[in-house]
Parts: structure tokens; sequence; C-alpha cells
């Protein structure tokens, strides 16, 4: 039977659950309720209010609890409604939670769970990819699944992790995406990026719900006999510049392609990563395709402008080609 | 414990408190051995003292960087914690960070971070985990009069208290948040008028008097030991100093420091232990030398204690690293 990204996170979290009784959800409206997205339907009837807690609309409360009790040896899973509101927390996971280890040894297996990015006509305050805030940020782990499989076994590895998680799942993958999963219990490592197409030509190195765009664009580029490999990044922090450049050394050419906006993207750390390990390999112009520095905007036709799409990949691959 | 030894307590944990902020602000800081910030607790120390010798072992601390007792108290040697000033390898975070920045989870205290009121909403997260693990703890959540103007002390102390759980609330008041006075900082009279707002009992006590203080923490912690949930104690005093050590409070009026150095509270709980017979002027002036001499050692320990290695630099981001 297929499992849509969205049913594969609250397995995720329901197996854990069922495994571990020292792990516990807190967020708005996630109980009875579900939550906004209903990704936590009918874990409250499972687990009861002591292990999935309806908080106030509170994020800092929110954050800075989880990491009460994961200091305490809990494994909090906390959620944000949407990723856009993590900014109210923000003090709380780059200041408390991040430093926690590096200052005074201290664990906190803490997960905030993110709904983030575009696509869905949520406008400017519910379809932000707020990643790279904190992804610039040591001690933090950050992940970013673009499969139901990996949505999966992230989450479980991020729940069992010691180290505070930011798993940004994509609202718009919730459930457009489906795929049958092992039946036999499965985690996902962090911290390694996958290569999900092959190709010999180019390289597409991407995460989230861009690496459907990537796949599509691929699609398009093998009719015209291009040969494109994508890498799909998982992680975010830390960051497996060994898989990309590996594939970079392969194809000589490389598209750096997110949804986040332009500036301090995941694409400039990537290409100066690329240009110190890998330079003489390259033949063309390391490039980017992205959203523009602006806001994310409601309207359909201006959203559309603003996200990246297969077409603007494809783009960007011809004009790289002809270089 | 009988009131002499609990006196004999109270005393011992607050000079050596002084003693060991002296020695650093005083000291240590003008001969360039502190590099860092200093903030010390002079006058303050009836709270941290008073507080702390009511937890139990599986209470869980917040201590603010006004509080230095609450680690004495605890355990924690002030060799180890004068290392920390000096960023030695043997202090608390072994160079990692300055000052009150410390916390130990083997003796159940957690740090502080710089925007102090940070610390409230991770305390209701403690309290939760103990009440969850079923443990019998409360938590002893410290802040000044300052940290209630912020954000996340209000979420932290609404989610505590709809959540009924296991926290004191335990405000030093000394009046000015660095130079900014309680005029300028909230409309009402007293921190502890926010309490009714959170449906929260709220209580003011002589913070330089450390037997009431004592009294009071008792009061609260046993009202939240039976899950009854928070309560805020708002502990009156005076920050006998400048914000830090480079800060020399002319904005402060100087009566206000003179009036205030009358209500000294060691000073105040002498004269009290020689006229309830708790102690003799030769067992006080006994401890005090003591105290001295401890932290000598303390002193000469932390001297000797080496830097840390720049190799150790990238450890410890991560667990694996």
């Amino acid at each position: 039977m297929s499992t849509t990204y969205l049913e594969a996170i609250r397995e995720g979290l329901w197996e854990e659950m069922e495994r571990d009784p020292n792990v516990f959800l807190l967020g708005e409206d996630i109980g009875a309720y579900g939550g906004a997205f209903k990704v936590t339907a009918g874990l409250f009837e499972r687990f009861g209010a002591r292990r999935v807690v309806d908080t106030p609309i509170s994020e800092a409360a929110i954050v800075g609890a989880a990491i009460g009790a994961a200091l305490m040896g809990l494994r909090p899973v906390a959620e944000m409604q949407f990723a856009d509101f993590i900014t109210c927390g923000f003090d709380q996971i780059v200041n408390f939670a991040a430093k926690c280890r590096y200052r005074w040894n201290a664990s906190v297996p803490m997960v905030v769970r993110a709904p983030s990015g575009g696509g869905v006509h949520g406008g400017p305050f519910h379809s932000q990819n707020p990643e790279m805030w904190f992804v610039r940020t040591p001690g933090l782990k950050v992940v970013a699944p673009a499969t139901a499989y990996d949505a999966k076994g992230l989450i479980k590895s991020a729940i069992r992790d010691n180290d505070p998680v930011l798993f940004f799942e994509h609202k718009a993958l919730y459930r457009r995406i489906k795929e049958d999963l092992p039946t036999e219990e499965y985690t996902v490592p962090i911290g390694k990026a996958k290569v999900v197409r092959e190709g010999t030509d180019l390289t597409i190195v991407t995460y989230g719900a861009m690496v459907w765009v990537a796949l599509e664009a691929a699609g398009t580029l093998a009719e015209e006999g291009a040969s494109v490999e994508v890498v799909d990044l998982r992680t975010l922090l830390p960051l497996d510049r060994e898989t990309v450049c590996e594939s970079v050394k392969k194809t000589s050419k490389v598209l750096l392609l997110h949804e986040d906006t332009r500036t301090g993207g995941m694409a400039g750390e990537l290409a100066a990563s690329i240009s110190e390990s890998v330079f003489e390999y390259l033949d063309g112009p390391i490039v980017r395709v992205s959203a523009p520095d602006t806001p994310v905007p409601y309207s359909p036709p201006l959203e559309d402008a603003f996200l990246p799409n297969a077409e603007k990949v494809v783009e960007k691959a011809r004009w790289l080609f002809r270089y | 414990m009988s009131a002499a030894d609990l006196a004999h307590n109270c005393l011992y944990y607050m000079s050596l408190m002084r003693e060991v902020e002296d020695r650093i602000e005083r000291k240590l800081y003008r001969q360039g051995k502190i590099v860092g910030g200093v903030y010390v607790g002079r006058g303050q120390e009836a709270i941290p003292v008073g507080t702390a010798l009511v937890a139990e072992p599986g209470d869980v601390l917040f201590p603010s960087h006004r509080d230095m007792a609450v680690f004495l108290i605890r355990g924690v040697t002030p060799g180890r914690i004068l290392a920390q000033y000096m960023g030695r390898a043997g202090g608390v975070t072994g160079g990692r960070d300055a000052n009150m920045h410390m916390g130990d989870l083997n003796h159940n205290i957690v740090s502080i971070i710089s925007a102090l009121a940070a610390t409230v909403p991770v305390a209701a997260g403690a309290a939760l985990a103990l009440r969850y693990q079923g443990k019998n703890g409360v938590v002893f959540s410290y802040f000044g009069e300052g940290s209630t103007s912020r954000g996340d002390w209000h979420e932290g102390v609404n989610f505590a208290t709809v959540q009924k759980l296991p926290v004191v609330f335990l405000c030093n008041n000394n009046q000015y948040a660095y130079s900014t006075p309680l005029s300028l900082q909230m409309a009402c009279a007293n921190v502890a008028d926010r309490g009714p707002a959170y449906n929260m009992p709220a209580e003011i006590v002589d913070g330089n008097d450390v037997l009431a203080v004592y009294e009071a923490t008792r009061r609260a912690v046993e009202y939240a030991r039976a899950g009854n949930g928070p309560y805020l104690l708002e502990c009156k005093t005076f920050r006998m100093t400048g914000h830090s050590a480079h800060d020399a409070a002319h904005y402060v009026p100087k009566d206000l420091f003179e009036e205030w150095g009358k209500l000294d509270p060691i000073t105040r709980f002498e004269a009290r232990m020689l006229a309830e017979g708790w102690g003799t002027q030769t067992e006080i002036d006994e401890l005090r030398a003591a105290v001295h001499r401890e932290v000598d050692e303390g002193v000469a320990w932390a001297e000797q204690s080496p830097y840390p290695d720049p190799a150790t630099l990238l450890d410890g981001v991560y667990e694996s690293s």
C-alpha cells in the first residue's frame, strides 16, 4: 500500500513512540485536532495527553520546554505549525539548544519539525524556506527529506540522535508524493546525501521539493541527449560535501538548485566547497537556480514566477551545455 | 537540621560566595587574570543561599549570573569556578564559556545563556520532564526583575502554569537592569504583581534576610512539589555594584547604596546569629578565616590549571565530534 510523505512522517513518529517511552510530542493543535496538517492525527488517541502535549501559541515555550525536557533525558519532538513561525523560537534554538554541548557538554536530543516551503499559495508567512538561518549555526543538525522513504527514515534517526535536529518537511510534498515503504523497520542516516539519478554530463545538487523539479528537468534533458545526475542532499547540516564533489568529478558540470532565496542560500556554500575541492574537474561555471531575493508572494502568477521549476532548470542547463 | 546548623550553613555559603566574588572582581580581574566580563551578586547572597539550601538532590536548578552560591551549595568547588572565570581547562566549561555561564547536570544545574529569560521556558520543560518521569523533583528557576520584561519569561511562566508544573520562580529584584531602573522596566510596583495574571501564588520576601528567603522558599517548594503548580517568589534586594566590573554605576543615587549597605545580608545575619545564640563571635571569626583559606586554595588551584589546548577547538560541537 502506498504511503504519502505526510503518512511516512506520522509512521516514523508512531514507531519511535512505540519503541521508546521517552519520546513525546509537543506543539500547537497537535492533540485531538491532529495538527494543522494532520501529521499527528491518531497519536493523541493512541498515546494520550501525557505524550502528545497541546501547547499555547507560544513557540519560545514550545522549543524551550523541549530543550528542558531533552536535558532531563527525554526525547521531545516539537512541532512548529509552520516553519515560518520558527523565528519566535529562534533564540531558544540557536543560542540555547545549539550551544549546550559545546559550552557545557550537555546533550539536547530534541527534534523540531517545521513544515516549510512554497507552492501552496500560503503567502509570505506560510511558505518560507528558513533552513539556512540554522545551517550556519554549529551544533544543530538540519535535515530536509524529499521522499516518503527518507522522511520516515530521517525522522526516526532525528529522534534517536543525541543532538538537536531541525526537520524541515515540505508542505507541497505532504500529499502529492507517495511510494511503497518497506514493511520492516529502517532508518536513514543523517549526514548522507544520495544520488537519486545517475548521469555523466551534468550534476544537479538540490534537496526537498526541488528534487522532483530536478528529476523532471533531467527527464527533459535526457530527451535532448544529456545525461544528468541528481544529488539529493537530504541533510543540510552536517553537509555531505564528499558525495557532491564525487559527482562533480564525474560530470564536470554542476547546477545548484534550491527553492530558498538566492543570497546566502545553500548554493553559495556548495559552490565554495566545489571550487575549493574539485575546481580542476570543472569545465564550466558553477551555476545556480533558486528563488529570487524577495519575500514569497501569494498570488499564483507571482508565486509561480518566484519558485524554481523544471523549465528554469532546463534553460540554465542548456546554457551551461553551450558554454 | 538544628537552627544553629542551618545558621552556620547560611553564613558559610554567603561568606564563601562573597569571598570568591570579591577575589574575582577586586583582585583577579584587576590583575588582568580574567579577560572577560565579571558579574557579581554582592549584597544579594541571601537569595541563592536561602533558596538552594532548600533544594533536594533531585531538584533541578537554573541559577542566574548573580547566584554563585547555588553552585557552591551543590558541591562545585571555588577552584573550578575561579578557573571558569580565568578561562582555564579546569573550569566548569573548560574554557568554552565565561563567568557564570556554566552548568553541570551531575549536580542538576542547568546553564544560563546571556539572554537570561531564555532559561524560563527551559525550566518549565525540565519540570515537565520530572513529572513525566514520575519523579518528585521541583525546578528552581532564577531570574532578575529585568527578565520579566521579556516575552520568553511570560511564555515560560504561562506554559508552566497552564500545565501546573512543579516550578518555583525565584526573582531577585535588585532594582536595576543594567542601568535601567524599575520605573522604566515595568508599570507594576512588584514582580509579584505579575503572579495573579497567571493564577499563580506570588509572595514578596526580604531578599536580604536569608532565613526569610529560606522559609518562603520552603513554602513555595512544598506547594510546587505537592502538584499545585508554580509559585512565584520575589526577593527584594539591591544590586550593590554596577551591572558588571566595568560599570561604576554612576547612574545609581549614592544614598541608595548607603541605605541598602546597612541591610547587608551577611553583617545582618552575623548580628542575628549572635543575638539568637546560634554562634559566638569566635566561631564567626573562625568561619571567616576558613572561608578565606578555602578561597586561597581555590585561587591557587585555578592558577595552576592549564589553559585549554587549541587542538580541542573543534571537539564537542556534536556528540560524535
